[in-house]
């Protein structure tokens, strides 16, 4: 299974706010056994799609420098189930920007109704101690979550479909 | 300016919010540490929130030193802290009340100096500072 909880990027602010979207099929693996007969969608991976939103939103205001890492979330409130079938958007605003680190806010829409509200809280890993542990090497920003975002940029220069 | 209760009150609140403890819990004199569970990762995320909610810029290593005295001799031996390492304190900390930790200055206490109170006096020593 791969990693990415986000299946396009609908808008992107740089330093201000990123819009994503995950389209929610049965066949995702985790439906089998979350649950049989009631396939919701978890609530840590709707935190994860979330974080995943978040993290290129924070790693592009450096360049993709730093390692982003999810650190704290001080915050999450489900409102509501989000089911197979469903559509769901994730809607992540930067509340703060630091060199050790960066802070969201967000929230998972499904349409107009909103299902979790969270805060998530990002340390830039190098800006700690924690350099000589991990070295240089970019383990977070590998290539999938940058390239999501190429992908929103190569979708702004085609042509709107009638 | 806002009073000093106005500061503690938004402090207690901004702790609230970050460590995730009842109001009731917030004492002037609770440790974040001990009494409120702060981890280290806590303390980056209190001082963003104090940065929004005040309004103020905290410089990395001003109100939550991460290593003062880095195993340095002149400043500690045999697990208590050094006349010169405890001068270096009240530098590095004027807002810290070191009255009692002087008294017996073992290095492990040094959390313990990391008090709600400490919070709201550093944040007035900062608005105050900032009206000159």
């Amino acid at each position: 299974m791969r990693w990415i909880w986000i299946d396009r990027i609908l808008e992107f602010k740089p330093k201000q706010s990123a819009r994503a979207v995950k389209c929610l099929s049965l066949a995702e693996d985790f439906f089998a056994d979350h649950f049989p007969g009631w396939p919701v969608m978890p609530g840590a991976l709707m935190l994860e799609g979330l974080a995943q939103t978040g993290g290129i939103l924070v790693g592009e205001a450096n360049d993709f420098k730093e390692k982003v890492i999810l650190a704290k979330i001080p915050k999450a409130v489900f409102h509501r189930e989000v089911l197979a079938g469903d559509e769901i958007v994730y809607d992540v605003e930067l509340l703060h920007l630091r060199k050790e680190g960066a802070t969201v806010a967000g929230k998972v829409l499904v349409g107009a109704a909103l299902a979790v509200e969270a805060e998530i809280f990002f340390a830039h890993l190098d800006q700690s101690r924690s350099q000589q542990f991990f070295g240089d090497h970019n383990f977070v920003f590998t290539g999938e979550l940058q390239r999501i975002l190429g992908l929103v940029r190569e979708a702004g220069k085609r042509p709107e479909q009638s | 300016m806002p009073s000093t209760e106005e500061i503690y009150q938004k402090v207690s609140a901004t702790l609230v919010e970050a460590l995730n403890v009842d109001e009731e819990d917030i004492k002037p004199t609770a440790t974040l540490q001990g009494d409120l569970g702060a981890e280290s990762i806590d303390f980056l995320d209190i001082v963003f929130r104090l940065e929004r909610e005040f309004g103020i810029k905290i410089p990395r290593d001003e109100l939550f030193p991460e290593s003062i005295f880095q195993g340095d001799p002149d400043f500690v031996a045999d697990g208590k802290v050094t006349d010169k390492g405890l001068a270096e304190l009240r530098q590095r900390m004027p807002f810290a009340d070191l009255s009692k930790f002087e008294s017996n200055p073992e290095v492990g206490a040094i959390s313990d100096l990391f008090t709600v109170e400490l919070i709201a006096r550093y944040i007035q020593g900062k608005l105050g500072a900032g009206r000159n």
